[in-house]
């Protein structure tokens, strides 16, 4: 697992209060892990804040699950 | 035929401690629920010392064995406590109590249709406010979560606990500062008097101990400051030596419940809510009338709305802060009212005394106190009344408890703006 999908899932995991082994890449936030719409928002500030980068609005709304994130953070990165 | 008013359930959250049976029996014991503050910079303060509700991590005196002890994981996940500020926690927990209590949750559409929820809170999210706008300036505003409204509107404590229990008549909210508590019950009742719904869970809620909210309240020279090192003397209602009030936090919440429907169900009922009074000031934006013309008027009108005369009120909870100002202010308004009937045989309290002033929610949680005095027939001291500042008939209970039958309580809240509000519960029947 790439730095980046540990980190990512440490996040997830810590935010959604989920238990680790659901946080597969496939994993919807929304269907899969309980979040609602306030927070994939909280979610996309965690993930500018430890990665350092800026996630605008209209490709936070691409993230939908775990792999899209860890996806669209490698390729910023 | 009048829609009458039980009180069916109860729940407390309060610095003596989280539960009504563990609450109670501390009061009525005349033990001090404040504190040296200690989980925030204080030194610099004038008033270092907070009535504080004690939890399991220590703070308010609290420890992880002690009896009623405040837990927020048995309320919230941690996961959900970052979406509330403390005040919601509060409330849902006392919610949690008091809808157990009066075993009211119903599962059926029409029943949660006929169930509202009416929770206040003289400040609401200060903490999150306080928060948010240190982090605005030190970080910008990309770094403002989403959490941050929701978690401080005052009307997010009746949206939680409704979506909580799928409770879906009235959704409603007071904001009256310290007279906030009194207001819920009161509003709450007129909604079931009115048919808006046959079931309300109501109360105030308030978690403003924090270094903004001290310091703000000794801003406006309200907080007591010569009692740093002896906290638990320092709200003494009546007292020569007050020199302010202590503030608290915690919830107080009661189920208000249409008499025929809590009776065909079978439930405990603690009182009937028979009067509400309401009157306005006109006068300062902090300071009471000195001729404490609010108060009187709005006990005046809860006895009216109660078809009671003052000789048959048994017991007063009074508003008494403890402030230099207003506790006299308030005693004299009583003996004006009640003239011969402001006897010995009276007896009005300052809870205050043992738990500080709960602001928002402190006429939910003194509503309670009245309930349960009229269920033990009992009334709580007014600790630290050593020296009574003035002379009265009324039996202001000092230091101990007074054992004596409670068919009729009346409670008083009053605040900042002028607003004030009087209820009278009395024994079911």
């Amino acid at each position: 697992m790439s730095d980046v999908q540990e980190r990512v899932k440490k996040i997830v995991v810590e935010h959604l209060d989920v238990e680790e082994d659901k946080v597969k890449p496939e994993a919807s936030f929304i269907d899969d892990l309980g979040a609602d719409s306030l927070d994939n928002v909280e979610l996309v500030m965690a993930f500018e804040e430890e990665f350092d980068i800026e996630i605008p609005d209209d490709a936070a709304e691409h993230i939908q699950t775990v792999g899209d994130a860890v996806k669209y953070i490698e390729e910023k990165k | 035929m009048k829609r009458r008013v039980a009180v069916t359930g109860l729940g407390l959250v309060t610095p003596l401690a989280t539960g009504v049976e563990e609450t109670w029996s501390r009061l009525l014991e005349g033990r001090s629920g404040a504190n040296k503050i200690e989980n925030f910079e204080a030194s610099d303060l004038a008033c270092q010392i907070a009535a504080q509700v004690p939890r399991v991590d220590g703070r308010g005196g609290g420890a992880a064995d002690m009896a009623g002890v405040f837990d927020p994981e048995q309320t919230l996940s941690s996961k959900e406590q970052r979406r509330v500020d403390e005040f919601i926690l509060y409330a849902i927990a006392a919610a949690d109590q008091a809808v157990k209590d009066a075993n009211w949750t119903p599962e059926d559409e029409e029943s949660r249709l006929r169930t509202g929820v009416l929770i206040g809170s003289g400040i609401g999210g200060l903490q999150t406010i306080n928060d948010a706008a240190l982090e605005l300036e030190k970080s910008g505003p990309r770094r403002i979560g989403p959490f941050v409204i929701p978690s401080l509107l005052i009307n997010l404590a009746s949206g939680q606990v409704s979506i909580r229990y799928g409770f879906k008549g009235p959704n409603h909210a007071v904001v009256t500062a310290c007279s906030t508590g009194a207001h819920a019950i009161g509003d709450a009742s007129r909604f079931i008097q009115r048919g808006d719904a046959d079931v309300m869970i109501t109360g105030g809620a308030e978690a403003a101990i924090c270094r903004l909210g001290i310091a703000s309240f000794v801003g406006c020279r309200a907080l007591s400051t010569h009692f740093n090192d002896r906290p638990t003397e320092a709200s003494r209602p009546y007292d020569k030596d007050r020199d302010g009030f202590v503030m608290g936090e915690g919830a107080g919440i009661l189920v208000l419940e249409e008499m025929e429907h809590a009776k065909a169900r079978g439930a405990k009922i603690y009182a009937e809510v028979v009067g509400y009074g309401l009157s306005g000031d006109a006068h300062h934006i902090t300071a009471p009338a000195e001729d404490g013309d609010g108060g009187y008027r709005s006990m005046k009108a809860a006895l009216e709305d109660a078809g009671l005369a003052p000789g048959d009120i048994d017991y007063i909870n009074a508003h008494g802060t403890s402030t230099p100002l207003g506790d006299e202010i308030e005693l004299r308004a009583v003996e004006r009212l009640f003239g011969e009937a402001a006897s010995a045989d009276l007896v009005m309290s300052s809870t205050k005394s043992s738990i500080g002033h709960l602001l928002g929610a402190a006429g939910a949680v003194e509503g309670a106190f009245c309930a349960l005095a009229i269920r033990d027939g009992v009334c709580p001291p007014t600790i630290n009344l050593d020296n009574p500042s003035v002379e009265s008939r009324i039996n202001l209970a000092p230091n101990k408890k007074v054992e004596k039958p409670v068919k009729a309580a009346l409670s008083n809240s009053f605040g900042f703006g002028g607003t004030n509000a009087s209820v009278v519960l009395v024994a079911p029947s």
